[in-house]
């Protein structure tokens, strides 16, 4: 794992549909100089500068971090550019991570966002001819079949996506940055909107949303601040087109589980891990990623849904913040889980805190379910 | 820092034409010839680069795994850039001590679309991209900048065409002739060529590289650095981050034998020099460089590839390679590569 790194600064736009009154690069810099003074520092104290964001069509323009350069303070520095699909904010994090851990900078400013009102997601994500035969709309179109196949396999009734549909949303309430504050948000409001994929209603979906997350990594002899210090860090990948791959619990997910437990020492993640921001961008995500995780055994995860083991009061908090179902930046969504496990580890959540965290998870997934990133992050030093 | 080397080399016969093969299947053959070169079937860490304005598909790079072979699951990331800045974060990741190998690669077909009009779009988008400024404009702008002499910039270019004819790789382009300009003052032969092609390096970690390669070419510098996108704030007739780049990455501090250097236009060649440092007698893109093949986003990787094999061949004992990314040599990488790494007891 290398040298130890913390986070020590964190900032975040408020999400919301459209941020007309800021540029790409005025949305970037609003999320990075709140992450620069959380942390008590300025441009001239970052090394590097490592940007994430999904598609480049999302917004229309190529390799966007040359123009970005300038917005982040990156002149003169180096700068780079992630992109995994989905799990590119979990990344993003990860390779700034890396810089400080391989002992090539002392900090390192991360950044990832997207401005999803630039353009339409859902045909952006609709992959076309000559790439695949279009059999789909959108990452609902392609990730319905497999969420009822979970139902099929596991036999979980059917309520158990409107139960994290409103779980979210009511922690999303208390979270100022959140782009989903639906007040009265209940059960009969989520099951009355429309069946967009079966089984997945509208308010059972991510919204689409403008916005921009940054985290400032920092060496052992460079921390300032409340570090929230990096025990583990893991990625994996998978093919999309494998015969026999489990898209329901893709081994990608349970390897990079497995990978960033060992390096963190952790054996039972749901009594271990105190709180875990993880990517749920369709209900169903919840109960899938439970098992995945190893939280619950094969065919359980919706049990602890049910039994309300996830919300902010049960003994396995899962995301907090209102998660990727209240604010989704695409590109910026796997960053924000991975700064909230931060924030939850330095006891900055604010409204959202959960009481005594010492270890919390960050994750991101994306492409078909196939990339996978992952840290833990926790109060003490590893 | 770790010593980290590279042990192995490929890339496609690159073609100026679209020869129907899509992108994994031009990578699975180079692929296999790293692999087959250094015996291994996994790697600690896998890091790709490509673009997908290229492809004009979102997530063009995610089939590409199908040629890696990802299975069981890797360890693995995609930087949107020149496969050279993802030989850059294997780098990196090689530096944590846990993991002694790394595959990178790269890949791009610009013959599926128009390159010079898709390079517009990388521009800030509310007050470049629409002035329409095109790729082979804004280089136009840098070649008034440094003020070329144009008996220069055509040996440039015969050379480099030259040196790609004699590799097998490159492609089979004529002596430069014709009086037309592309830009004033860019002839159509200053410009790199339309490309489609893929390259792949291993990387390996000390006794490791030691045990994959008889020679390894050692990278016992590399750095890359950014400048300010807008044009106007930059002296473009001097490559202000390259310079430091190369500093960064120690080229001063021996004589180099061979460069390889990013120069999709024959004016970047003297610029670049330059900024390095290089002398006249250092050999610059024996290769034939990406004035002879230039696979975008596999152009930059290759220019490593290609220094690294003159030090695993023992044609060269120091190597220089150069990567760009971003109009007018924006941002830039720079490697040596040696033959002998000196005890780094640090």
């Amino acid at each position: 794992m290398g040298n130890r790194c913390a986070v020590v600064g964190v900032g975040q736009t408020r999400y919301q549909t459209r941020r007309q009154d800021v540029s790409l690069a005025g949305l970037v810099r609003e999320a990075a100089l709140r992450a620069l003074e959380d942390a008590g520092l300025t441009f001239a104290d970052i090394d590097a500068v490592v940007i994430g964001k999904a598609p480049d069509l999302f917004e229309g323009v190529m390799m966007p971090e040359a123009y970005l350069a300038d917005a982040l303070g990156g002149a003169g520095k180096p700068v780079m550019r992630v992109h995994t699909a989905g799990s590119v904010g979990g990344s993003t994090a990860l390779v700034g991570a890396s810089l400080v851990q391989g002992g090539v900078h002392g900090r390192v400013l991360v950044v990832a966002f997207e401005k999803q009102s630039e353009s339409n997601a859902t045909w952006a994500l609709s992959t076309h001819l000559p790439f695949n035969a279009s059999l789909v709309v959108g990452a609902g179109g392609y990730f319905a079949p497999h969420i009822r196949e979970y139902m099929r396999r596991s036999g979980a009734p059917d309520h158990i996506g409107t139960l994290v549909a409103v779980k979210d949303r009511l922690n999303a309430l208390k979270n100022p940055y959140a782009h989903l504050r639906i007040p009265g948000i209940s059960r009969e409001m989520v099951e009355s909107t429309p069946m967009l994929w079966e089984p997945i209603r509208y308010l059972e979906t991510c919204p689409s949303s403008d916005g921009a997350c940054a985290i400032v990594l920092a060496a052992e002899d460079k921390v300032t601040g409340t570090p929230a210090w990096i025990h583990g860090t893991a990625m994996r990948s998978e093919p999309i087109m494998l015969a026999g791959r489990d898209v329901v619990s893709p081994r990608a997910g349970r390897d990079c589980a497995a990978d960033v437990y060992r390096q963190a020492g952790v054996t039972d993640p749901r009594r271990e891990i105190d709180v875990a921001e993880v990517y749920v961008p369709f209900s169903w995500y919840e109960p899938m990623w439970l098992e995945n995780l190893g939280f619950a055994a094969e065919g359980e995860g919706w049990k602890l849904t049910e039994a309300g083991c996830t919300a902010l009061d049960g003994d396995t908090p899962w995301n907090a913040s209102g998660g990727v179902l209240s604010s989704n930046p695409i590109g910026a969504s796997g960053l924000i889980r991975f700064a909230e496990a931060a924030l939850q580890v330095r006891g900055t959540a604010g409204e959202h805190q959960v009481e005594g965290v010492r270890l919390a998870l960050g994750h991101a997934y994306g492409g078909g379910a196939q990339f996978f990133a992952m840290w833990i992050v926790g109060s003490s030093k590893p | 820092m770790r010593d980290v080397a590279v042990v192995a080399f490929a890339q496609t016969v690159h073609t100026g034409h679209d020869t129907g093969l899509a992108e994994p299947e031009l990578l699975l053959p180079v692929i296999d010839e790293v692999k087959r070169a250094t015996g291994l079937k996994r790697f600690g860490f896998t890091c790709s680069g490509s673009c997908d304005y290229l492809a004009g598909a979102p997530f063009s790079f995610v089939s590409a795994l199908d040629a890696v072979g990802a299975w069981p699951p890797i360890s693995e990331s995609h930087v949107e850039m020149d496969g050279a800045f993802a030989l850059y974060e294997a780098w990196v990741r090689l530096q944590h001590g846990d993991i002694d190998t790394a595959l990178v690669y790269g890949f791009g077909k610009s013959s599926m679309s128009d390159i010079r009009e898709i390079m517009t779009l990388q521009l800030d988008p509310y007050y470049l991209a629409p002035l329409g400024l095109d790729q082979v404009s804004y280089a136009a702008l840098q070649a008034c900048a440094v003020n070329a002499d144009r008996a220069a910039l055509d040996e440039i270019v015969r050379r480099s065409r030259a040196d790609g004819r004699a590799n097998p790789y490159a492609l089979d382009l004529p002596d430069p002739s014709g009086e037309e300009f592309e830009v004033e003052p860019l002839r159509p032969y200053d410009v790199a060529p339309v490309t489609d092609g893929a390259a792949a390096v291993v990387l390996a970690a000390g006794d490791r590289a030691r045990e994959l390669a008889g020679r390894p070419a050692w990278i016992t510098g590399i750095a890359h650095r950014a400048e300010p996108h807008y044009l106007g704030m930059r002296d473009l007739s001097r490559s202000v981050s390259t310079a430091e780049a190369g500093r960064a990455a120690g080229v001063g501090k021996g004589p180099v034998d061979v460069a390889e250097l990013h120069t999709q236009f024959s004016h970047e060649e003297p610029i670049l020099r330059a900024a390095l440092g290089l002398s006249g007698d250092v050999t610059v893109n024996p290769s034939g460089g990406p004035l002879a093949a230039n696979p975008v986003m596999a152009t930059g990787l290759i220019r490593l590839g290609e220094a690294a094999l003159r030090i695993l061949d023992g044609s060269a004992a120091r190597a220089v390679a150069h990567a760009t990314s971003g109009p007018c040599l924006q941002q830039n990488l720079v490697a040596v590569l040696e033959g002998a790494v000196l005890d780094q007891s640090l």
